[in-house]
């Protein structure tokens, strides 16, 4: 997956950016994302529901993957099956 | 990878929030998407290579700014302020480009361009008419976001590259999402071909804090817009800082209530207008700011707290920091190299070089990055034990004496802090005994008694080492700076040719 690449969710309204790829299967609402919605629909999983928020950073925990949520919504992000976590970052003043 | 992304993801989530404010007319991100993708029709049809922005700082930078972006051309914004023969040379190296803003000077200047030419009115106008039925569609060209020409303070100006992939680096990396609240308001006054002009619109529809944009800088006109608009975060260049701090010892009416913080950058602070400034601005968050045009701005920054830790210390070395650029930012690599590239100990001055995403080093002609990805900036410092960087002049302006070298700033401090001395540069000049020797220019403080030669040798000799002791000295009614505070070092040299 080459950063820059733009994926959908195919169960609800999330849409991501990649930062970082990986070979792995990013998934969203415990489905594989896509670049192109083939409008079958669907609902998210329950065990994969907590909902995306729009400009967070998503990241596994070796950091192999690295997601820009650019639209938000209710399935949450993973990378085979592993929940992905926010990335949090030191806070900085605005210097421009 | 696009920063037209930055711009869809403000108007996705605020459309009708107010993003700019520019000659009496606010823009909604949603109006601003419109047309910057309208604009990406204009300049995809006028089959141009790239978008140069001829004009003091409006609607039509940012416009033109996501327009080329998602039309996948390079926008160019060219220094309105260049002799009509270097600004020629310009033109010639981006033609044919969609020139916007000055139109009559760029026909005049480059007849043969093949320039296709608006006024700042028609551009706008045309974008947002167009924007109604344009595709959107992103375009990958070359991956250039930005081309900008370096000032050229040593030599011809390069054209810096930068990749849609360090500034979105730059900006994901030091920028949260629509953290603004609604009412914050950022006050622009850097001029558009500034590398700060483009990445402040970056950070700031990034961060949805309103723009206010001033088209010029004059300390009047940025205190009235401050005032009217409850401006609450600012960036300045020490010598705008030190106009308007000027002004308002000298009694202009302000109402700055709302002003919560002003970053500054660009150029060396004088350590005597830092401290007067913050005892002007008790309740207001300062932030020094270092970064290149190579870098797509920030690389290093002194925040708030550091301010005021620095200010209340009694320890030299916490209250030198003051004099300091702060630490890098977390997401870059830094490291003072000797001049066969080794890496040097904190305390040892050397040349800084830089490695991250944002950092571009490319130039239109080479790129300046080593095997390493490592871009040696050119400019000279030293780290603290803490990691504070402290800037010490350009690496090429080092002076060789007999082998010895000699750091311009540590002649330029002792005669700064003399209190009849306004003003006082030192370069390297010609000499037939030590190769290089040091040459100084001072400048006086009005109705204060010039030293003579022997006791500006003297005021050297104690402070220093004999060999920086000035061979050669001339006195001026002022230095030659660029309009953004650089000293002009090769102008300076100029006064010792003769």
């Amino acid at each position: 997956m080459k950063p820059g690449t733009k994926l959908k969710s195919a169960v609800c309204d999330t849409e991501v950016m990649v930062i970082r790829g990986s070979e792995g299967s990013v998934e969203c609402g415990g489905a594989p994302m896509v670049e192109e919605r083939d409008g079958s629909g669907g609902e998210p999983d329950a065990a994969f529901a907590e909902g995306t928020q729009m400009g967070k950073r998503y990241v596994d925990s070796d950091g192999t993957v690295e997601l820009l949520c650019i639209k938000p919504g209710k399935g949450s992000l993973a990378l085979n099956g592993v929940a992905l976590g926010i990335k949090e970052a030191k806070s900085l003043p605005s210097s421009d | 990878m696009n920063i037209s992304l930055i711009l869809q993801m403000a108007a996705d989530a605020g459309p009708d929030r107010v993003g700019l404010v520019c000659d009496g007319r606010s823009w909604t991100y949603g109006e601003l998407q419109n047309a910057a993708r309208g604009a990406a029709e204009l300049l995809l049809a006028s089959g141009c290579a790239h978008a140069a922005l001829l004009d003091e700082s409006s609607a039509a930078a940012p416009i033109a700014l996501f327009g080329a972006a998602l039309a996948g051309i390079p926008y160019v914004p060219l220094n309105y302020r260049l002799a009509n023969e270097d600004l020629a040379a310009l033109l010639g190296r981006v033609a044919p480009a969609c020139v916007i803003g000055d139109l009559d000077r760029a026909m005049e200047l480059d007849p043969e361009g093949g320039h296709r030419c608006f006024t700042r009115e028609d551009f706008i106008a045309a974008a947002e008419s167009a924007g109604a039925d344009a595709s959107g569609e992103e375009r990958e060209g070359e991956g250039i976001a930005a081309q900008i020409f370096t000032s050229g303070t040593t030599a011809a100006p390069k054209a810096a590259l930068l990749r849609h992939e360090n500034l979105l680096g730059y900006i994901l990396g030091t920028v949260e999402f629509c953290s603004a609240g609604e009412e914050e308001a950022q006050l622009v006054c850097v001029p558009p071909y500034h590398i700060a002009g483009i990445s402040t619109l970056l950070s700031s529809f990034y961060s949805m804090r309103r723009i206010v944009l001033l088209p010029a800088f004059d300390p009047d006109d940025w205190l009235q817009l401050a005032s009217s608009q409850q401006v609450t975060n600012a960036f300045l260049v020490p010598t705008m800082l030190a106009r308007i701090v000027e002004r308002l010892e000298e009694g202009a009416e302000a109402d700055l209530s709302a002003l919560r913080a002003i970053a500054y950058g660009g150029g060396r602070m004088p350590q005597e207008l830092i401290e007067k400034t913050l005892a002007l601005f008790p309740e207001t968050d300062f932030t020094n700011a270092y970064g290149l045009t190579e870098t797509s701005s920030t690389i290093a920054l002194l925040d708030p707290e550091d301010h005021r830790l620095a200010l209340q210390s009694d320890d030299p070395a916490v209250r030198a920091r003051l004099g300091s650029v702060g630490q890098p930012l977390p997401t870059v690599e830094l490291e003072i190299r000797d001049e066969e590239g080794r890496p040097l100990p904190a305390g040892q001055r050397g040349e800084i070089y830089v490695r991250g995403e944002q950092v571009s080093g490319e130039y239109r002609e080479r790129s300046a990055l080593d095997a390493d990805g490592w871009f040696p900036t050119r400019d000279a410092g030293w780290l603290d034990e803490e990691g504070y960087l402290f800037l010490d002049g350009r690496a090429d302006d080092v002076i060789v004496r007999g082998g010895e070298n000699i750091s311009p700033g540590e002649i330029e401090d002792v005669l700064l802090a003399h209190p009849a001395i306004a003003d006082a540069a030192a370069v390297g000049v010609p000499s037939t005994e030590w190769g290089e020797a040091v040459g100084v220019v001072v400048v006086y403080k009005p109705g204060q008694q010039a030293l003579d030669d022997d006791a500006l040798r003297q005021l050297v000799k104690d402070r220093l080492r004999s060999s920086r002791v000035p061979e050669q000295i001339r006195v001026r009614d002022s230095l030659p700076y660029n309009e953004m505070g650089k000293l002009l070092r090769r102008e300076i040299r100029k006064l010792f040719q003769d």
